[in-house]
């Protein structure tokens, strides 16, 4: 794993106490917990999370995960990226897709992506033996 | 009624909405009534990603809300008309007769406001605002997604249901 100082800070945000669950089971699977700081959309209006998003973004952050592609987290996180060009946001977040990112080289566009295609890779859908008829 | 529920959602199209209420509904369109939305490509475009493709999204200020607003009740598809705040949903009332029910989706923290429910915040402004809509005859009741309680207006202002 890439050490924590050359690694741009990464936020996660979700609905509710999605973020603080995911990023517990990352530190619970890592044994580090300096790779992702959480946000949650709870009591917030969509410009409450841009604003908060805001200020994580000028606190350093450059790489936001946001759970539901559609949902009111990434209107937020897109709203904030409008004028903070070289911040990424990566959406459908999932426990793969941050051990991925959290494993990856300090490079972050092709981290990302590769943490993306780790989470869509992670998905299966397995089936018990089919019973006799 | 073709248009199956207004409602105020300061988070305008998200999850709740296209999901929590698309799905059980079988929301074909929405309708959002918003002057800074329907008058930015932008900020359409951001809200077309949240919508599916077997729903379609009307972009419309208060006035065309008005003036349209007979054509999406007539339309045989159920739909959703959505604003961001309390005034613009009044407003809509005060012009459109047939506007009698109002659904409080979501209206969160901000300076000046006191939580009613875990969903609901408001200015003392916003709360005169809603009694005088209900003076008019509009009915209404805060629910975030259909499965949760439905709480009438007199309650939320009394604050007997944080929850």
């Amino acid at each position: 794993m890439s050490e924590g100082p050359n690694r741009p800070p990464a936020l996660v945000i979700g609905h509710r106490d999605f973020a603080a669950g995911i990023v517990s089971a990352v530190t619970a699977i890592t044994g580090r917990d300096d790779l992702f700081r959480t946000a949650s959309n709870d009591g917030l209006d969509t410009r409450g999370m841009e604003a908060l998003l805001r200020e994580a973004i000028a606190d350093g952050v450059t790489m936001i995960f946001s759970d539901l592609p559609a949902g009111s987290t990434t209107m937020a996180a897109r709203r904030a990226q409008r004028d903070h060009p070289t911040v990424i946001v990566v959406t459908g977040v999932s426990l793969p897709l941050l051990l991925d990112y959290a494993f990856a080289a300090p490079d972050a566009v092709h981290a990302a992506d590769a943490a993306v295609e780790k989470g869509r890779a992670a998905m299966t859908v397995a089936r018990g033996p089919r019973s006799a008829d | 009624m073709p248009i199956e529920l207004h409602r105020i959602d300061d988070r305008l199209i998200h999850g709740q909405v296209v999901v929590g209420w698309g799905q059980p509904l079988e929301l074909r369109f929405l309708v959002l009534v918003d002057d800074e939305v329907a008058s930015s490509e932008w900020e359409q475009e951001l809200y077309r990603m949240g919508v599916p493709p077997d729903m379609r999204v009307e972009f419309v200020s208060v006035a065309e809300a008005i003036a349209k607003y007979s054509s999406f009740a007539a339309d045989p598809k159920p739909g959703m008309l959505l604003t961001g705040d309390i005034d613009t949903m009044a407003r809509l009332c005060a012009a459109i007769p047939a506007l009698r029910r109002v659904n409080l989706g979501g209206v969160h923290h901000r300076a000046g406001r006191a939580q009613k429910l875990r969903y609901i915040f408001l200015t003392s402004a916003e709360e005169d605002e809603l009694r005088a809509m209900a003076g008019r005859g509009v009915e209404i009741s805060a629910q975030d997604v259909p499965a949760a309680r439905v709480i009438p207006l007199n309650a939320i202002l009394e604050g007997e249901a944080i929850a």
